[in-house]
This record gives structure tokens, sequence and C-alpha cells, in this order.
């Protein structure tokens, strides 16, 4: 089963080959250069390098949301475009569980975090039990001091990454009460190969859609209709 | 004989998602177009996030139903065209995005297009005479143009609006009136009933360029009209309104198109983009074209609006001219025309 996954939810651009338990080729950037003008050319970069046949490819997931909207839908029109010419299916994985991914075998609390602007975080949280990633509290947007109260209550040992770190690192650090940790900068942001791992697991669960289906879930209105769906509140 | 080039090509610069596939830049084989109009009604105007959100949900359903309608393969595809701008940076980069991964995938070259050059090049399709050069007015809900198009892949731009787009203006002028969006075809329904004579607005005059525009002043001037005529308590006659307006707006556009022709000693002049379909401005040019002896071009009314048969034909013509573009290639939101 060989997997070809492609990460442009957040600041990093990240594409791989993952087949069953091997990584083929993995390339991650974090360069202010936009996902447009990098996701392909990194993604024909490891498949020249590989000599991998596209063909041979048996689906494309990608990170389907939350995250920077056109990130998200950089990402979303490149496996669609490679879904139709191909022919295969597209695997959707939630972005903040691709994220958790990375904390493979972590006995802390894994709470990834993404910046979502308006004083809010994309979050969840998501505990390794019997070796499977288990979602304790399934991905949403929220203020980040609430994120902070739920986990003071829960009172677990925590362990945070994503690139919503640099912008609350004070937050945290003033407010958490539970013995808490960030992760290094070889895990801490998305990784492609990590993606790649738990669309293999959907797979497995039969869990995939056609590329033409396919769309990013952005978890939050656009502001023209969130500031249409207030003025009916009245 | 040479063998047919099969151009594929995709729009999604605004809130038209098209997909089209062109034989040989002027021959239309299938021409998809998803408007989403409806959708923005609400708002009065375009909203980019939900027409880029739409962009995605809509592009593989229509390029699937272009190349289905030609009764083509993507291995039948010689070249992908995109449109890669001017227009909603967030709307292009879905078409981008998806034509770079169709072009990688398919191995097929990779043609961006300006949509500029895209609503000239819908002229080839309906006029299969037309070639370069000559002179193309381009007055859409975004621009305002007058273009010398001296080959398909080289233009000087000889005139521009220097605020308000004309079609911008239409759009401005219908919601005072009560119209609602889209406002060009209201406009044009509208002023049927009414009397093109019946309000003398201005007609601007521009500073510097004898060919540029301006329609803020003339917008600005129906404006007032509106508010010291509900100050008199005098009624409105609506039609006359729209089409004392519309008047004033196609009056312009015909004497700077006129001119810029009969200085050009071309002889030749074309119309294109959104508002090149409005009737009126038609019948205008081609009063004025028939009067001085110029040949005047213009497309079907569907190749102008927003459509990708238009992007293939442009793109086949660059295509030929060894244009192409890498997996970089990125949305460029202000691109100038005939920049490369």
């Amino acid at each position: 089963m060989k997997i070809l996954a492609v990460d442009s939810s957040g600041l990093v651009a990240s594409v791989a080959i993952v087949e069953d338990d091997n990584l083929i080729a993995e390339y991650t950037i974090n360069y202010k250069k936009t996902h447009s003008q990098t996701l392909l050319p990194m993604l024909d970069e490891i498949v020249k390098m590989t000599e991998t046949d596209l063909a041979t490819v048996d689906a494309i997931a990608v990170a389907k949301g939350p995250g920077s909207f056109t990130g998200l839908r950089i990402g979303a029109a490149t496996v669609k475009g490679l879904g139709l010419a191909l022919d295969k299916p597209v695997i959707g994985v939630p972005t903040v569980e691709g994220l958790a991914m990375n904390l493979h075998g972590s006995s802390a609390l894994i709470c990834p975090i993404m910046d979502a602007r308006r004083n809010q975080v994309y979050t969840g949280l998501y505990r390794f039990q019997n070796n499977e990633l288990n979602v304790v509290k399934d991905q949403l947007p929220i203020a980040v001091e609430e994120l902070i109260d739920t986990l003071n209550l829960l009172g677990e040992p925590v362990v945070f990454l994503g690139d919503g770190v640099p912008v609350y690192e004070a937050v945290i650090r003033e407010k958490i009460s539970v013995e808490y940790s960030f992760a290094p900068a070889h895990m801490n942001k998305q990784r492609a190969s990590a993606l790649a791992v738990r669309a293999l697991q959907y797979w497995e669960n039969g869990i995939f859609e056609s590329a033409d289906d396919f769309a990013p879930e952005y978890l939050r209105m656009s502001q023209a209709e969130r500031e249409r769906a207030k003025k009916e509140e009245g | 004989m040479e063998k047919d080039i099969y151009i594929l090509a995709i729009e999604s610069s605004c809130d038209e998602t098209a997909a089209a596939v062109m034989k040989n830049g002027r021959e239309e084989c299938s021409s998809v177009i998803y408007s989403q109009i409806e959708l923005h009604k609400l708002y009065g105007g375009v909203v980019p996030e939900i027409a880029s959100r739409k962009h995605i949900e809509k592009i593989n359903p229509v390029i699937k139903e272009a190349l289905k309608n030609a009764d083509k393969k993507l291995s039948d595809i010689d070249a992908i065209a995109v449109t890669y701008g001017p227009g909603l940076v967030g709307a292009l980069l879905v078409g981008v995005a998806e034509a770079k991964a169709l072009a990688y995938a398919a191995g097929k070259p990779l043609v961006g297009v300006h949509h500029i050059e895209g609503h000239i090049a819908a002229n080839y399709i309906e006029n299969k005479d037309l070639e370069p050069p000559f002179i193309c007015l381009v007055v859409s809900g975004g621009h305002t143009h007058l273009v010398k198009v001296l080959d398909y892949d080289s233009f000087e731009i000889i005139g521009r609006t220097r605020d308000d787009a004309a079609g911008e203006a239409f759009d401005k002028v219908a919601r005072a009136i009560g119209l609602g969006y889209p406002g060009g075809p209201k406009i044009d329904r509208l002023s049927k009933e009414g009397n093109k004579f019946a309000i003398d607005f201005p007609r601007a005059k521009v500073d510097g360029n004898e060919f540029d525009f301006s329609f803020s002043g003339l917008k600005s001037a129906v404006l007032n009209y509106l508010n010291q005529s509900e100050m008199k308590g005098i009624e409105i006659n609506r039609a006359d309104v729209a089409a004392s307006f519309q008047y004033a707006v196609i009056d312009v556009l015909t004497q700077h198109a006129i001119t810029a022709v009969k200085e050009s000693g071309l002889n030749k002049l074309a119309i294109a983009g959104g508002v090149a379909s409005n009737t009126s401005l038609r019948e205008n040019i081609e009063e004025a074209c028939k009067k001085e002896g110029i040949e005047f071009y213009h497309p079907l009314p569907i190749y102008c609006t927003d459509n990708a048969a238009m992007i293939g034909a442009a793109g086949y013509y660059n295509y030929l001219k060894g244009v192409r573009h890498g997996l970089d290639l990125n949305a460029v939101p202000n691109l100038k025309i005939g920049e490369r």
C-alpha cells in the first residue's frame, strides 16, 4: 500500500511517500515562499529522486483542515488534480490528528495547537493507548484560555506542539497548572509522513473518498457568512 | 496535414468555475461553466472566500464534464491552459493548483493565461477570420481597457480607467436605484423602457491621455441626482435614470474606441468582457463602426462572461509561441496585460 501525502495547512509545506511500514521519502520546508510555489516542485523532487512511478500510488492523503483557508485549498486542489489524472482516491486526514501522530507513543496528553486568529486556536486532545492514537477531544476552534482551563481540569501531564505554540506560549506558561512540555523542532510542525501513517489507518477502516468529492473542512464559516448569520439572529 | 492541437482550459478567477476543450484555438469542443452568482447575490457582490470554497467543490466535476462533452480523455490533450491572473487570489489559486497537478500527473505542458488576454481571444472563437492587429475594447466588472492587439501574444494598452471599471459603475448605480446585483444586465433591461436623453449626465474628461476613462464622477452624478430629486420630492423615473446613465457610459466607451481605431489606422475594432454583452453598447458601437467604415467584431454573449473556452483560445496561441509554465506557477492577482 503506497500513499502519497501532502500537507499545506499551516506555515510548513510537507510531502511524503510512505509504503506500508516504510517512509520512502519526505520533504518538509518552513520557508516564506507560498505553498503554491513550493508544494508541487517538492513532490516532483521526491518522486524523481525515488524513481517513483505515480501510477503505483494507491491513494493520496491530504490534511483536510483546519488550517489556513488558502493553504488548505492549495493542498485540496493539488490532490484533486492528482487524483483526477491518476484515477486514485483521496484520504482526508484531520490536520490536528496528523500533528498528534508526530508524538507516537507519548505517555502525556497530546495537544496540538494551530493559530486560528481572533484569539482562538484550532486544537484537539489525543492519547496513545495500546499503540493507537485515541481522540480524547476532536479538533475544534476555541479560545486558548478555554483550552487551558480544560487541561487544568483534566489534571494530566500535557505536551504541546504546532505553529500556535510560539503565538500562545506566554499565555500557556502563565495560566497552566499541570505538568507540561513543548515538542522539539523535529516533531512540532506538520509532517506529511505522520499524516500518511494516519491515512493508512483510515484506509484500513475503509475511510476514503473520490478526488471529485473531496473538499476541505474549514471548521469555520467565511467572515461574510458569519456576519450575515449574526444579522439574521438580530 | 498538421496534427490537431487540443487544449484543456481552466478558469476560476472570480465567481465562475469553468473548463473547456478547444481544438486548434478557435473550435470549441466543449465549454462548461458553473456560475456561483446566486450564492453571491445574497451579499450584493462576490465574496472571495465563498467563491474560493465553491471552486474547490466544483472544479473536478466541471473538468470531467468538459472532457466528457468533448469526447476526450486527458491523454488526448496536448496542453493544459489556466488563468493565473488577474483576479481574486484565493479563487485563482484553486484553478492554478488543480491545473498544475493535472499537467504534472498527466505529463502535459502547462500554459498560464492572462484573464483579459483570454477575453480578447474570445473574439477568435466567433470570428474565424479575425487576426491581429486590431483594437479591442475590454469592459467588465473589474476592467476597462482599450488595447492595441499587436499579435496573439503582444499587447499595448492605450487607455484604461483611472478609477472604477465600467461594470463596477453599473453595479453601484443598480444598487442605488434598487435593482440589485449583478447590475449590468438589470440596467440594460430597464433602460429599454426609459429615455436615454432624459437626464444629461456628465461625460468625464480625463487629463493626460485622451483614451483613459473615468466613471466615478458619473456614478456620483447619478447618486446626487437621486438625492436631490428625493429632497425636492420629485418622483424618480428609474428607467430614465438607468437609460441616461447607461448612455453616458456607452457614449464615452464608443467615442474612445472609435477615435483609437481611427488613430491607429487599423480599421478593426473588437469588444470583449462581461459588459460587451450589453445590447445597447453593441448596437451603439456597431452603428458608429458602420458610419466610419470600421469592421466590428464581437463574441457571442456566452463568451463575454467568464468562461474557459476563451482561455483555451488564448492558451493555444501561447502554446504555439512556446509559452510553458513550471510547477511553481503562482496566482498573480494584479497581473498586467502582456506580462510573461
